[in-house]
């Protein structure tokens, strides 16, 4: 899959973001790295113009709460609904059931296997490649877990 | 060839009256190895093509950064290809130019896609000129290719630019040693980055030096500047517009977008598994095989 790996807002922890995005090359995947400090708009442009099949957001600063709905709307309102996206870093359990009716469809937090990452990126693109698509915009309910 | 399907109409349609989404769209499609003609009646203004090469490492997406700054206060829309190696064996691939570009995300006038080596079945040079063909048709004006310049294949993807810079950075001269493969010859200025540290100038004086050995009076100038710091940026663009190649550099570059056309007819061939296997069976010589698959 094409993946666009970024960590939106003024969260300066990268080490997870940037130990994922080589796993997840290593799996096979291609992945685009944003770099740190992009907001929601150039987020949501970068997934455009690269034309990418899913997003992963790494936050670890607590903002996740207002950051990944606006993405999410983002993507959405720019004809992008067909774009999976997932989650890392510090996501407190009482937040989860938000991250995911706002379309998100995984949520790894600190510890996770880079096993666990992979099977679910398959997973995932089996469900597309069948014709159940797992966008932001298909509130079918599916998760990982 | 040409596999046209209705649904590309549309979308090339739609692109060429400014949908970034459809455009990005139609850049998948070519990288995947389909054939996304331009209809001859597009009216289409040339752009500026604009080649970036060197070893890894050096600073050329943080230049082609400083770039994409200084052409957009001209009031230029800029589109990047940003082009990284994929693994041969995952398939995997890292792609962090972006990541140095900070004025890539800045809005409406800056397109910036990242491209791995992979999946064209062509190789990438040859999927590379329709890429630049439909930016072209779509209105961008200025338009970079970024490319790590340390193989034969390399060379190819950075002749379809009009004006190659070739980047170096201090404590390497890896140009000197890339001299061989004919890099230093396709190059229209040659830029020393990292000026902002002790080894650049030493490097740069090495380059100046090597290149007053070879007979061509018209050898490419040699400039240090600093793409952090936002040094000898101006100068170096001002250089590269004002820089006239001549004849014998213009017809390298063609020779090599000939030789990439030519890999790709023969890799995008139907036929080339059953030439490969008849000549390996005896039943062709390498001459037929190649008469069949150039048909
Ligand atoms: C190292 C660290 C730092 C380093 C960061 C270095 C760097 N460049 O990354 C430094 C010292 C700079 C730092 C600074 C700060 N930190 Co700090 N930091 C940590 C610490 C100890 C470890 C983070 C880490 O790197 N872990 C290792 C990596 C590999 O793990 P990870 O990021 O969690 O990633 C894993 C998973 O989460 C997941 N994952 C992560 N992203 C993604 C993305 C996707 C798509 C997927 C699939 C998976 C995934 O996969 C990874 C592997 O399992 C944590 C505490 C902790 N135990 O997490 C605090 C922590 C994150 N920091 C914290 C704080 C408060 C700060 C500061 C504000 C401190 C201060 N007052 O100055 C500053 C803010 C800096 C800034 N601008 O943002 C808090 C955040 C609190 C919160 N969320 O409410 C934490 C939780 C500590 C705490 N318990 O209070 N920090
Ligand atoms: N000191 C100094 N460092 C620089 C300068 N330009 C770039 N760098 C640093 O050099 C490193 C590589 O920069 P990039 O712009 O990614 O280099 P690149 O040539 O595009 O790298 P690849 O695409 O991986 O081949 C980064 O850490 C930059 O911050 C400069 O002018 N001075
Ligand atoms: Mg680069």
């Amino acid at each position: 899959m094409k993946i666009v790996m970024a960590k939106p807002g003024l969260d300066g922890h990268d080490r997870g973001a940037k130990v994922i995005a080589r796993a997840l090359r290593d799996g096979g995947h291609e992945v685009v790295y944003t770099g740190l400090r992009r907001t929601p708009e150039e987020i949501s442009r970068i997934v455009m113009d690269e034309d990418a099949d899913a997003l992963g957001l790494s936050t670890l600063s607590g903002a996740h709460d207002v950051l990944i709905p606006r993405i999410c709307a983002l993507l959405r309102d720019s004809g992008m609904g067909h774009v999976m996206v997932f989650l890392g870093g510090i996501i407190p359990k009482r937040d989860h059931e938000k991250m995911f009716s706002e379309g998100v469809r995984a949520i790894f937090g600190p510890g996770s296997r880079t096993e666990e990452i992979l099977m679910f990126l398959e997973d995932a693109s089996s469900r597309i490649g069948s014709n159940m698509p797992i966008g932001v915009l298909n509130d079918d309910g599916w998760r990982w877990n | 060839m040409a596999l046209e399907l209705t649904g590309n109409k549309e979308l090339l349609g739609s692109a060429l009256r400014g949908s970034r989404r459809d455009l990005s769209r139609l850049l998948s499609l070519i990288e995947k190895g389909e054939d996304v003609a331009i209809p001859e009646n597009t009216s289409t203004k040339k752009s500026m093509i604009l080649g970036i090469t060197g070893p890894p490492g050096v600073g050329k997406s943080t230049l082609v950064g400083r770039i994409i700054s200084y052409w957009k206060k001209e009031g230029k829309r800029v589109a990047v290809l940003a082009i990284d190696p994929s693994s041969p064996r995952t398939g995997g691939a890292l792609l962090g130019d972006r990541v140095r570009m900070d004025s890539a995300d800045s809005g409406d006038h800056v397109f910036v896609r990242s491209l791995s080596t992979r999946g064209n079945p062509g190789g990438i040079s040859a999927s590379l000129m329709s890429m630049v063909k439909l930016l072209e048709s779509c209105g961008w004006e200025n338009i970079i290719i970024e490319t790590v310049g340390s193989g034969q294949s390399e060379i190819k993807i950075v002749a379809f630019a009009d004006k190659i810079i070739l980047v170096d950075g201090p404590d390497r001269g890896d140009i000197i040693q890339a001299e061989k493969a004919g890099i230093i010859e396709l190059a229209d200025l040659i830029v020393v980055n990292k000026s902002d540290t002790p080894g650049a100038l030493k490097v740069a004086e090495t380059i100046k030096s090597a290149l007053s050995f070879s007979n061509e009076n018209d050898s490419p100038q040699v400039l240090l500047v600093s793409a952090e710091r936002n040094t000898g940026v101006d100068e170096m663009m001002e250089l590269i517009r004002y820089s006239k190649s001549p004849i014998w550099r213009d017809r390298i570059k063609i020779r090599e977008r000939l030789l990439s056309l030519w890999d790709y007819r023969l890799l995008s061939s139907s036929q080339l598994n059953q030439v490969i296997e008849d000549i390996e069976t005896g039943s062709i010589s390498l001459e037929d095989g190649l008469d069949i698959l150039s048909r």
